[in-house]
Parts: structure tokens; sequence; C-alpha cells
């Protein structure tokens, strides 16, 4: 039967490139020295299935080169190489250069073979291209004799061949398929009933085959019971056989077999297996390739390309499935509902509706949630650059990913990546030093990188930290002076200064490097995470290292939220900005000048926010021991909101209150709540800034 | 038609050698790894294993070894789905109970072919 194999083309590429991910950070985590097994194992494996994919699919350039590699990981894995720096540089390459090499067979685009023969060179110079033994030993079998008239065979096997799977009479039957048999069986062996143990084989064969058949065809026959049963052979010298084994002889050499048959098969008789089997798997074969031929067409239209797809989580499929149950079970209802539609039934059948309506709103959420993705997938790709650029300018740096899990639009995290990397390498190339530097300013040899996401006020927040030499303002000044972005007499805060890197064609670098320094890209930096609505921050101290803050709008995020009552309204307090909640001691609440209140907590005095104030509702009380106080963390400071109640806590999905409505101070979006009604996000850095200006200006 | 039961962690080689059996009127039932497929093999009977070596959390070999020593599977078939370089992971397959091996790459053909080979 023909099998259309492209369509298993997608599924091959889609887990090849996870596997090459799953190599690239089994390879950065491994200890030169004193390599994790289990770890060469990890990365072995998904070397392994790439090899074995692309060669049953026909990709063998993939194949040859994975070779290389699963030989070299292989012998790591044996323990017969030690795992050197050199060997871990090169398989890290040999990714690359495989990414390279799938990519081009996905799209059927040509690769860098430059770089592929200079990856395979390398390889094949680590294994000292001990290749060639296996090749030549294929050669040989390969190699068939010549004509011959017939084998005799004496087939003796092991007792417990059963055990193996094996069986004798299955054996004989794939013989009978080289030519015609004649079989003699020899019970010698066969011990008295009494002693005969019912799962062993005590019996032998003589078998003389008949036909121009090769000696590796009987011994591919016999190939995995080489060891499990003794079979010489012998050529038949006997009067030449004209006539080639036509298809008759099939039917008399499975009559040959049947005497075969011994009481101590624990199988039922075989007899007529091969003869009925035969038909129905034809007819089911006929049948298999009718649509076989339409997938087949189908697919060949498809291109290979542009098949964008995203990993989602099982919970999150989970929660679709259950969604579309309820709207399986709200429809039914409803149509239930129409045929008997009556003046008394008209409630029920709106509630229905409602409920229609609820679902269906819930289901397009979480559809819109599986675009949502963790930013480690933005994250994954820094170790392996940090490691490489640290190595090409010979500094040591340790790069720390924090709140990986944090979840950020589809789209965002493409459009977040390139800034991102232009961003982690300026700070590499330019802000830590070399080690002999830092060792000179009293800070460690190793400099520090860190990447760091979190939720907050409605934005995705991304910091990226480094223990570096900091930025000298003097020099960006005097640098936007002579390339005349400002006037030399020009005043300008900190923040101005630092702001002007972010400048078009600005760059301090004193010598230009390679890694960064260009001058071009910082502008563009900006410009993307402008366009994605964000915006970037500087902040540095000489000597001490920066911090570059990117904040991005969470349109379509998912937030954690806490649910809180002021009077007839609910709000929502994202959970990660809340510290903790307590009932009011009021012993503990100060007011200065009559109008800000500070509520003293654990020595420190935070600002009270009475919402019903700041937003001008009427509350159950305006007592503050009648309510909760939710101490809240932004990023002006800590403060006190005083609520009526803390509800539950659910995830919820921001819609934009500026797309919507409009920006609203202290708010960062909305909601729609399970019954339906809205309720709003408090955006806390702005709550605190809010009341902050008020009482300045009550001051 | 037989019972067959696939196990390989790549999916792609999972789908292949599934879908060939099925159009061949074969009965498929799959398993990511050696875990899984001793829990599938306990669940249900097979005439015949078809098992990768190098899969995660249970190999091919220490599953032949487990499945040899369930009753229902003391004869059954059992094939290894090996590469040409896995000389020695043949016999180790071999010593753990299996009763021969497919050499990776195969064409469906071949595997149909080597499948008839236990399945009578």
């Amino acid at each position: 039967m023909s099998v259309d194999m492209s369509q298993f083309y997608q599924t091959f590429f889609d887990e090849s490139f996870e596997g090459l991910d799953i190599m690239e950070s089994g390879l950065l985590g491994l200890d030169v020295g004193a390599a994790d097994a289990e770890t060469i194992n990890t990365v072995f494996r998904a070397a392994h299935s790439i090899k074995g994919g692309s060669a049953t699919f026909g990709f063998t350039v993939v194949a040859e080169f994975t070779h290389l590699m699963e030989t070299l990981l292989d012998e790591m894995r044996d323990g017969t190489r030690m795992v050197t720096e050199e060997s871990v540089d090169y398989l890290l390459k040999s990714v690359d250069c495989l990414k390279e090499l799938l990519t081009a067979v996905q799209n059927k685009a040509d690769y860098n073979e430059d770089f592929v023969t200079e990856v395979k060179v390398g390889l094949e110079r680590l294994l000292h291209g001990d290749e060639a033994s296996s090749k030549s030993e294929a050669d040989k079998m390969a190699e068939s004799t010549g004509d011959v008239e017939g084998w005799l065979i004496d087939f003796k096997p092991a007792d417990y061949l059963l055990k193996t799977g094996n069986d004798p009479v299955r054996l004989i039957n794939e013989l009978s398929l080289l030519g015609k048999i004649e079989t003699t069986c020899d019970t010698d062996r066969l011990p008295f009933f009494s002693a005969l143990e019912p799962e062993l084989i005590y019996l032998s064969w003589h078998i003389k085959l008949e036909g121009n058949v090769s000696k590796e065809q009987i011994n591919e026959v016999f190939e995995w019971i080489d060891d499990d049963a003794d079979i010489t052979l012998s050529c038949l010298s006997g009067e030449p056989e004209k006539s080639d084994s036509s298809a008759g002889q099939d039917e008399s050499a499975v009559a040959t077999v049947t005497p075969v048959e011994e009481p101590e098969e624990p199988e039922e008789p075989l007899t007529e297996k091969p003869a009925s089997e035969s038909v129905p798997v034809a007819s089911v074969v006929e049948e298999a390739k009718k649509p076989k031929a339409d997938s087949k067409a189908a697919a060949s239209k498809k291109p290979a390309k542009d098949q964008s797809s995203i990993r989602v989580s099982i919970d999150k499929v989970d929660e679709l499935i259950n969604l579309v149950g309820e709207l399986v079970i709200t429809q039914s209802m409803l149509s239930q509902l129409g045929e008997t539609v009556t003046k008394e039934t008209i409630e029920k059948l709106q509630d229905g509706l409602g409920q229609l309506e609820r679902n269906t709103r819930e289901l397009q959420e979480s559809v819109m949630r599986i675009r949502m993705l963790p930013i480690s997938f933005a994250f994954q790709r820094f170790p392996r650059m940090v490691r490489d650029l640290s190595n090409q300018l010979g500094k040591e740096i340790e790069l720390r990913l924090l709140g990986e899990q944090t979840e950020l639009d589809k789209t965002v995290m493409e459009k977040i990546g390139d800034p991102l990397v232009h961003l982690v390498r300026n700070s590499v190339d330019h802000g830590i030093e070399t080690p002999e530097e830092r060792e000179a300013n009293g800070k460690p040899r190793k400099g520090t990188v860190e990447l760091n996401a979190f939720h907050q006020g409605g934005n995705i927040v991304i910091e990226i930290t480094d223990d570096g030499k900091g930025i000298d303002k003097d020099v960006i000044f005097a640098k936007a002076v002579e390339k005349g972005v400002i006037n030399a007499n020009e005043s300008l805060t900190d923040e101005q200064i630092f702001d002007l890197i972010f400048a078009p064609g600005f760059s301090t670098a004193a010598v230009v490097s390679g890694v960064s320094g260009r001058g071009v890209g910082m502008d563009v930096v900006k410009r993307n995470i402008r366009e994605l609505g964000g915006n970037i921050e500087v902040k540095s101290e000489q000597g001490k290292g920066s911090t570059i803050i990117i904040r991005l709008p969470l349109t379509l995020a998912i937030l954690d939220g806490q649910l809180i009552r002021v009077g007839d309204d609910t709000y929502i307090i994202p959970l990660i900005s809340i510290i903790e909640s307590l009932q009011v001691e009021k012993s503990q609440i100060n007011s200065i000048g009559g109008q800000a209140e500070l509520y003293k907590l654990r020595d420190e005095y935070l600002p009270v926010v009475r919402l019903y104030e700041t937003f001008g509702l009427k509350p159950d009380s305006t007592d503050l021991s009648d309510g909760l106080i939710v101490i809240v963390e932004g990023e002006g400071g800590q403060a006190g909101l005083f609520v009526d109640d803390l509800l539950g806590q659910q995830q919820v999905v921001i819609k934009s209150l500026e797309t919507n409505f409009r920006p609203v101070e202290g708010i960062s979006g909305a909601t729609i709540l399970g019954d339906g009604t809205v309720a709003l996000i408090l955006d806390i850095t702005g709550l605190i800034n809010l009341s902050r200006q008020s009482s300045e200006r009550a001051a | 038609m037989a019972k067959i039961l696939a196990v390989d962690d790549s999916a792609s080689m999972r789908q292949m050698v599934s879908f060939t059996l099925k159009g061949a009127g074969h009965d498929v039932k799959e398993a990511c790894d050696g875990v899984e497929a001793l829990r599938v093999a306990q669940a249900n009977t097979f005439d015949l294993v078809l098992t990768d070596i190098n899969m995660p959390n249970m190999d091919g070999v220490s599953l032949i070894k487990e499945l040899r020593a369930l009753p229902a599977y003391k004869f059954i078939p059992m094939l290894t789905l090996t590469t040409e370089s896995g000389a020695e992971k043949k016999m180790e397959g071999k010593r753990a109970g299996a009763t021969g091996w497919i050499v990776k790459p195969f064409s469906p053909d071949q595997l149909l072919a080597t499948i008839k080979k236990v399945l009578g």
C-alpha cells in the first residue's frame, strides 16, 4: 500500500523544533566535567527522534547531520567521551545548524551550505570519523550470491523460543514465500507426555527449500532468532530446478506446512490463516486507498509553510470544552422552552437567553485566553544568547530570569522579542565590565543580568537589570551636544539625559563593536514599544548598574483579581499588588492636618485611600472600623484602601477602558463578571498618585 | 485484523505507524512512553507490540521486560523499532524478550511486511 508521508510532515516539524529547544536548554544546562546523565539522555533522545523521523520521512540531509550529533551524544551518554566545553559548543552550533536545515526543508528552500559543512566537519573531527567500518559492513551485507537451486535447512529452535514471541510455524511460513518447501519434523527430543512442559518446543525441522534463493534471504527470515536456534544451511546440489517459484506454489507450501503442527503448540492451528487473511487485507487496502487519494490531493494543494500554530495548555482547552458543554445544555433548554412558549414561561425564556449570553461571552473570553502565552517564550532565547555573547566578549555573566510565567498576548510577545534582544545585548556589551575591570572596582568577577516580568497596574512590566558600570551622564550629555541633539547650555534632569540614548543616531560606545553600539536600534526599540502602546524608562547609577523598564499595556491580558465591594459596586484589585487585608484598629489611625489619614502598620505609616470618596459612592459605612483595609503596593509605594467587603478571587479578562470609553484616573481597565455586570479594575499606582495629589492639594 | 500496540515518544513516528497499520485494517492503540504503554497493555489485550527503544520515563527495553513478565504477554510478539546504529540495542531488546526488530528508517510497506512475519 502507498501511504502519503507528507501528511505527517507538520507533526514531524513541530516536534523537531520542540526537540531542538529541548536540546538547546539541555546543552546550556550541562556542567562541563560533571555532566548530569539524565540531561545528556534527554538531549540524546531529542536528537535520536529527529534522526529517526527525518530518515523515515526522507529528509536525508537532516538525518545524516543528526546522525553525527547522535553518535557524539551516544558516546557522552556511555561515558566513553568526556563532556568538554568544545564538544558542547559544537553541539550547540549543531542545534543552530539543524534548525537551519529543518527550516530549509520545511520551506523547500536552500540552506547555508558553508555553515552546515563547517559544523559537520567539526563534528566529524570530534568523532575521528570512525564511520567507515559500519558502512563497509553494510556493503558486505548487500552482496548477494549467485544462482542457487535450493537449500537444505536444519532448523533446531531453542526450547524457550516461544517465550520470545517467535513461532516456528510462522518462520516456516515465511520460508515458504521464498520458494517451494518440503518439511520433515524431527520428534526425537519429544519426552513422555508426563514430562512434557507445554510451553517448550521439543521439535526440530529439516526443510528443503527449492528455488533461486540467496543465503541472505534465508538469513533474513531467521534474523531475529540467530541466538535462539541452531540453523545450518547447505546448498542443494540436486537436479537443477528450472522454473522459478510461481504464485500457485504458495498454497502447496502452506499445505506442506500443515502437518508440522505439533501437540504442544499453545496456540490455535494456523493452517488457514495465511489464505483467509490475505483476502480481507487486500480488500481493506483497496478501500483505504480511496480516502487517501483524496487527502493527498488536499494536502498537495496546501502550501507547506505559513502554518503558524500556538501550543496551548490542556487547562485552557479543557475550559473551552467545558464552556461548549454548558452552551449545549443552555441551547437544549431553550429549544425545549421554545416549543411551548406561554406567558408564564416567558420569564424562563428570558433567563435562558441571559444564560446563553453569558455562556457565549465566557466562551469568547476563553478563546481569547488561548492567545496568552507565558513570557518564557520570549525569554528562552536569552540563556544561549548571553552565553555566546559573554564568550565572545570575554566576560563572565550570570543571567537570571524571573516571572517567566507572566502571561502576555501572543502578538505583543512577537513584537517585544526583538527589542528585548537588543536591550539584553546592550546590557551585556556596554553594561557589564570585563572581569578584570570588575575586580579592580571591588565587584565580583561575574556580572549579573536579570530579566524580570510581572503585572503591575494594568501593565506588563519587563525589567532588564545589570550590575555593570551604569550610564555616565556626562558622556551622554557631551555626546548629545556633539551630535547636535541638544544645546550645550540646556539643563536637563537625569531622566531627560537617560532618555537621550533613545534619540536616533545616538551611540556612546567608545569602540563600535560587532555586538552592539552601532547606534541604530535604541530609537527603533523605543519606537517598537511605543507602537505597542507602551513606554520605556531607564534608571542608572554610575558604577552600580542600570535598569531598563518596559511597560506594556495589558489590553488582552488576564489578571488574577480580588473582588471587593464598595457600596453596591464591585471593583477588582490585581491580586499581585495586594499585600494583606486587615480589620481597622482605630487607635492606629492618625490624621495629618485633619485631612490625610495615615494608618500605622508595624512602624510604617501608610496613606489611607477611602475608595468611596475617590469614586463618589455611597458606602455601607464611612467609619473605618466597620470596613476593611486592603494594603496594596504600587510603584509609588504602599497604601491602605478602605473597602466595605472582600468578595471572591477570580481570573478576569481585562477590557481596555481607553478603547471602549476613555481613560479614567485610578482605573486600569474593566472586566465583565460571571453574572454579566461590569467591574472596574483599580490601577493601584494611579490611585496612590491620585490620593497623594489630593492630599497635597488639601495641605 | 490484529490488535496492535504502537509505542513511540515521537508523535510523527507514532502517527505514521498507526496510520499505516490502520490502513491495513489493524486495530491500533498508541502510547507515548513505556509507562503509558504498560498501563494500556494491562487494560487491553494485544496481538503485537511495536515499541521504540529510546523513550522518556520507561524505555522500550524495560517495557518489554515488564510485559514479558505478565502472563497475558508471555508469547505475544514484540518488535522494537531501532536505528542501524543501535546494534547493541537490538541485542539488549532481544535479551529483554523482544521477538525481533524493525530497523529505522522503514517505509510503510516494510513495516507491513515485517509485522506479517509475526502475525502469521
